[in-house]
């Protein structure tokens, strides 16, 4: 999810605030599918990607694009509002207990040569590694990958050559979104979420991005995993309740003496 | 909208100086008056309902310092909210100072707590999205830290003994908090209204429009920064040590938690960041709305109902007023007098 992330303040500049609970509204929607229509979350996760993207497309036509030109807190305070409203709605609709989806697969598990693995979380991490890949082919093979990535660079450079600037935003807005809401159907066996669960989603991937750094598709995975070596540490020297704050006191550090990240290009948001 | 989406977080207008004019500055008078009787008449929820809205109004404008005026974007403002309400519960449980003593004692550790992350954030030069960030990280490890405490109750929290005895901040007449409450709202409007007037105010307003200029004009924007992120944080803190008394309870995550930094910046925003009028009119606007909602949808499961709102009025407020509806008001009104 940390790539959708990315992908949408590369390209867009714009801080996404709403993410953890688009992820959120994507393991709702596989919750949904799973639980009305019987359908198994690892199916489902098309169709939690292609709601989001909609969804995504749908926030950033009718909000952000609006906003682009103002500054920074302009944005972030408008996607601060969009997640409160998307996380609300959740907590409207589907209330504030814990959800868990259920899948036959998610209950196996199998010996991986010494180590006992759980195929929910194999399968996960398996689908995360394919949507990075083609996400990165989708970037670098395609000429609408091509154009995101001039636009991301020099968006008014971009503009000279006759890109459309805004179908590029709103497809990489899209995409960011799908592959949150792709991220949320692949998580929402393993773990149990409720509304609030965005909230602590969004933080943990701006720490995974800033920490990666930002708009570097590679550096949000390093991110990602550096995050999770953080936290076990944290978790095996201090005590399992204080992991977060590993992973906390790495974002203040990487804040202050590398802002643009390990993987950054450089430049300031 | 000419200046819709496209303009500043806050005002670029020139200052609406309400108070240097005779009309509106009896009327503010008068508003005071009308809130110091008000009580009399009111029902004890609506005595509630106005005891938060003053002190969210508090708090907003004790935000208002540096991240209306100064334009620093602070979203970990809870953390200040944690330290001055723990401080003062702490020192009132194991020492036996009176709260409103310890309310001081809070302030000043969350000024110390804020000087600390301000000189983080400007020294290391975290701008925009990364001072949010900043801000929003060291509160996230105040709350973990907090929670991990066992002498500060750890994730339980703390609980204060009801003796309703006024030395120690408790009173059996919720009117006395509504005072109370009032009192720190004046106060801190009083403080924002003197800094507003002086140079150190007007460095502010120039430093959240342009920076750049100021420093090249040889504004010391460091310092100024740092005295609005201390005077924000020590009113802050003062406000925590409200927050506990009032609730009797302490909890980290409530505490110290993201949501209540975003119950803070929201009403300024609303009302009106950079504004003197704007923390008060936006919690006049937002409080109630979420009481209204909490009420009249009742416990059946609507509880997010207020805060889908909150959204929506941020969004609309972010596309079509993004300066707040403090300073559109003001500007209606002056077209009428014109």
């Amino acid at each position: 999810m940390a790539v959708g992330l990315t992908l949408i303040f590369g390209v867009m500049r714009v801080v996404n605030f709403a993410h953890g609970d688009m992820m959120v509204w994507g393991m709702y929607v596989t919750f949904l599918l799973a639980s009305r229509a019987g359908v198994d979350p690892y199916v489902a996760f098309g169709a939690a990607a292609a709601a989001l993207f909609v969804l995504g497309l749908v926030v950033q036509r009718g909000l952000v694009d609006r906003v682009l030109d103002a500054p920074h807190e302009m944005q972030i305070l408008l996607m601060l509002g969009v997640a409160l409203i998307l996380e609300n709605t959740a907590l409207l609709a589907f209330g504030p207990e814990p959800t868990r989806a259920r899948s036959t697969l998610a209950a196996a598990t199998i010996w991986l040569g010494p180590v006992f693995v759980d195929v929910a979380r194999l399968i996960a991490f398996g689908v995360a590694l394919a949507l990075t890949a083609a996400l990165w082919l989708f970037l670098f093979r395609t000429e609408l990958g091509r154009l995101m990535r001039a636009t991301a660079d020099n968006t008014f450079g971009a503009l000279v050559i006759g890109t459309d600037v805004r179908r590029v935003y709103a497809v990489a807005f899209g995409v960011g979104a799908a592959c949150v809401g792709a991220a949320g159907a692949l998580v929402a066996p393993i773990l149990p979420w409720e509304p609030a669960t965005g909230l602590s989603l969004s933080v943990a991937s701006f720490n995974i991005v800033i920490i990666g750094g930002m708009g570097s598709l590679l550096g949000a995975f390093v991110g990602g995993l550096l995050v999770s070596v953080a936290e076990s540490l944290g978790a095996v020297f201090l005590q399992p309740s204080l992991k977060e704050l590993a992973s906390f006191s790495l974002l203040i550090l990487i804040l202050l003496f590398r802002p643009a990240g390990l993987f950054g290009n450089g430049r300031d948001g | 909208m000419p200046n819709g989406a496209g303009s500043r977080l806050v005002s670029g207008h020139p200052p609406i100086a309400p108070a240097s004019r005779p009309a509106l500055q009896y009327l503010a008078l008068a508003a005071v008056l009308v809130l110091l009787a008000l009580p009399a008449v009111l029902t004890s929820y609506a005595v509630t309902v106005f005891i938060l809205i003053f002190f969210y109004a508090f708090l907003g404008q004790a935000w208002n310092v540096v991240g209306g005026y100064a334009g620093q974007l602070s979203m970990g403002h809870a953390a200040f909210v944690g330290v001055g309400g723990y401080t003062a519960a702490m020192l009132s449980s194991e020492l036996h100072l009176t709260p409103w003593l310890g309310m001081l004692v809070g302030g000043a550790l969350a000024a110390v707590l804020g000087a600390v992350i301000g000189y983080l954030g400007f020294r290391f030069g975290l701008r925009g999205f990364y001072f949010v960030l900043l801000t929003v990280a060291f509160a996230e490890v105040c709350r973990i830290l907090v929670s991990n405490i066992d002498a500060l109750g750890g994730a339980i929290g703390l609980y204060i003994t009801f003796t309703g005895d006024p030395r120690q901040f408790q009173f059996q007449d919720a009117r006395a908090y509504y005072y109370v409450a009032l009192a720190l709202m004046l106060l801190a409007t009083g403080v924002v209204a003197l800094l507003e007037r002086r140079r150190f105010g007007i460095y502010l307003g120039a430093i959240r429009e342009d920076e750049g200029a100021c420093e090249a004009l040889g504004v010391d924007t460091f310092k100024y920064k740092m005295l609005a992120m201390i005077v924000s944080s020590f009113l802050t803190g003062v406000g925590g040590t409200f927050y506990a008394f009032y609730l009797f309870s302490l909890q980290p995550n409530s505490m110290f938690g993201i949501p209540l930094s975003v119950e803070i910046i929201i009403r300024p925003i609303v009302g009106g960041a950079g504004t003197l009028l704007g923390p008060i009119l936006g919690s006049f606007i937002l409080t109630p709305l979420g009481e209204l909602s909490r009420l009249s949808l009742g416990h059946g499961g609507y509880h997010g109902l207020h805060l889908v709102a909150y959204g929506v009025l941020l969004v609309a407020v972010v596309l079509f007023l993004p300066q707040g509806a403090y300073p559109y008001l003001a500007r209606v009104l002056r077209r009428r007098d014109a």
